[in-house]
């Protein structure tokens, strides 16, 4: 379903050009639980952010489902992140003003989403993930490991084929690193294509297939089971 | 994205920088204010001019004699002294059908006492058609009479503040007063009609015309005044008034004949251009509060990066960014403008508390001026920030803590 070829993507930082990805060929099916590592700077983050189209490939070709992703337009790209991707961050990324209903609810209200399905499905996902009681608090009235179950309501409730989660348990305690995880796990057992980029060694081994990225180049691939 | 999501989520964002956004909302309402209160002031004046223009009478031409047209070259050493403009004329005119009254005047200033009190006030002599023409009220008593205009006859009208200031609460009617070399019988007092035109006509004592004349020891008047028989008559009038003229005067242009409504117009141009300059300087300070605006909206995108990286990444086009940012800008504009509008209500209530015979009125056209201004500078100066917001590359603003 994800399929890269010959991805380059290169910085500008001062006066070098630094290279993040080159000549990346990579390929995921639907389902698949794959971590990436590798030390910081090997690019990990900028080939989750190409596979989120978050960012944009110098060169290669990247195709989801089938989609040739790189001849859409601004418009086309977001449609599918709102519909097809959900993400999942180190640092969260809740919006402190919103509560956590309305943190879980953005992603509807971009898709235009009508206002009763909405709060039917914010209430239904807060409750699979027991925050029921938490659903007026803001972010900073809740733990690191509430907040992120809070990201990852919302990175589920357009329920997505794939979950991108960047460190996600980088923030946590462990406790509430292995919930995440957990959760996680959960979703790929339900279906989902869920991809992780980790420094975790630990992490790293519950995953079906470890990509190691060192230099923007893949070193190992466990392959897909 | 729903626009009432679109709002909803903007006010929100406002409402989440209470101190920031009350500024921002201050600054609009007092630029919208003062273009409303600006304009209700220059408007005031205008309808103040033209009620002036009112009172005086209506179809109204106003005859003096002289031209006021200058002729080009050298003004004449000696001077052409202007043929007099006489009571013959002014009778003569009556003549005509498209004209129905005519009311010569001679002015004069002469004291006015009886027994030892002594006023010093404007004497204006004429004839019963003034009366109409300046539709003027009788407080006490009756007017001039009628009869041969020619004829002057021992006989005057007090305004009301001179009447107060020489006889108190007495009734003048019947009394002798003397005026000048003369004595009048005083048979009516002017109601209160304030002031009109720059002449007080409280401050007045009104004699028949040739009894002026003989007062003031001359042939000429000051000027006539000229009812017309409709709207539609007024410029037949004042050709008819012209001709009338020249012919008795031997060729000679040598009145001038203006009319009340194109006084009135050109007071009304000026005006309006008074209130339209004014409020120009007005809008300055809208574009102020416009600029703060941008400023503050410039600082909220760069707070709200990651916020904006975010709503990339769970699907977001730029295009929804810059929506987003220029609802904000909107909604404050729109909220501005509606204090505005209170704050100018108010400020006019106060004028018009403190000056209740200024007419201060806020035209319609000035609220929806106000507030479309408003909202089109809120936009104008939001787009720079909203785009700004909307070119953040989305993996940048969410590396950004």
């Amino acid at each position: 379903m994800i399929r890269l070829s010959e991805i380059d993507r290169t910085f500008p930082v001062g006066g070098e050009t630094v290279h993040a990805l080159s000549n990346v060929n990579f390929s995921v099916s639907k389902g698949e639980y794959v971590a990436i590592m590798g030390p910081s700077g090997s690019g990990k983050s900028t080939l989750l952010n190409i596979i989120g189209l978050l960012d944009r490939p110098d060169k290669g070709v990247y195709s989801l489902e089938g989609l040739d992703t790189t001849e859409l337009t601004d418009d086309q790209q977001a449609s599918v992140r709102r519909n097809k991707i959900g993400f999942v961050f180190q640092f969260f990324h809740l919006i402190p003003r919103l509560s956590a209903a309305e943190n879980v609810e953005l992603p509807m209200i971009l898709a235009g989403m009508d206002p009763v399905e909405r709060k039917s499905r914010v209430l239904e996902a807060l409750s699979s993930y027991g925050l029921s009681e938490r659903m007026k608090h803001r972010p900073d009235q809740l733990s690191g490991g509430q907040r992120q179950r809070v990201a990852i309501a919302r990175a589920t409730i357009m329920q997505p084929d794939i979950i991108l989660a960047d460190e996600p348990t980088g923030n946590l305690d462990r406790t509430s690193g292995i919930e995440v995880i957990q959760i996680l796990e959960n979703l790929h057992d339900k279906g989902i294509t869920l991809m992780m980029v980790t420094h975790d060694p630990d992490l790293g081994k519950r995953a079906l297939r470890r990509v190691r990225l060192v230099d923007g180049r893949i070193s190992a691939d466990t392959g897909s089971s | 994205m729903k626009v009432r999501d679109i709002l909803q989520y903007s006010a929100k964002a406002l409402s989440g920088y209470t101190v920031r956004t009350l500024l921002m909302i201050l600054a609009m309402a007092i630029g919208v204010a003062s273009v409303i209160v600006l304009t209700a002031l220059g408007e005031g004046a205008r309808v103040f001019v033209t009620r002036e223009f009112s009172s005086l009478g209506t179809y109204i031409l106003i005859v003096l004699p002289g031209r006021s047209e200058t002729t080009g070259g050298p003004p004449p050493l000696l001077g052409e002294t202007p043929r007099e403009l006489t009571l013959e004329d002014a009778l003569y005119l009556a003549r005509n059908s498209v004209i129905r009254r005519v009311a010569p005047i001679t002015v004069g200033s002469a004291p006015v006492s009886w027994k030892h009190r002594e006023r010093e006030v404007t004497i204006l002599g004429s004839t019963e058609s003034l009366f109409d023409i300046r539709q003027l009220t009788m407080a006490q008593g009756r007017f001039l009479p009628g009869g041969d205009p020619t004829r002057g006859s021992g006989v005057c009208v007090l305004g009301h503040k001179l009447k107060t200031e020489i006889f108190g609460n007495q009734s003048p009617l019947g009394e002798w007063v003397r005026i000048g070399e003369r004595r009048f019988r005083i048979i009516g007092v002017l109601a209160k009609k304030g002031q009109s035109l720059g002449l007080d006509m409280g401050d007045v004592a009104i004699v028949p015309v040739a009894s002026a004349q003989a007062l003031f020891n001359t042939s000429g008047l000051f000027r006539v005044l000229v009812q017309a028989n409709g709207r539609n008559a007024v410029q037949k009038a004042k050709k008819t008034i012209l001709n009338t003229i020249r012919k008795r005067h031997e060729g000679e242009d040598d009145v001038t004949v203006i009319t009340q409504d194109a006084l009135l117009s050109t007071f009304d141009r000026i005006l309006l251009a008074m209130t339209l300059s004014v409020a120009g300087i007005a809008a300055i300070s809208l574009s102020v509060a416009g600029i703060l605006i941008m400023n503050v909206m410039l600082i909220a995108v760069s707070q709200r990066t990651t916020e904006v990286g975010l709503l990339r990444a769970i699907g977001a086009p730029s295009r929804q960014i810059l929506r987003l940012f220029l609802a904000e800008s909107a909604i404050l504009s729109l909220i501005g403008a509606a204090f505005g509008i209170m704050l100018a209500f108010l400020g006019t209530w106060g004028i018009a508390r403190s000056y209740p015979e200024f007419p201060v009125t806020v035209p319609a056209w000035a609220l929806g001026a106000a507030v479309f201004v408003a909202l089109l500078t809120g936009l104008i100066f939001g787009v720079l920030p909203a785009k700004r917001a909307a070119k953040l590359d989305p993996v940048e603003a969410l590396s950004r803590r």
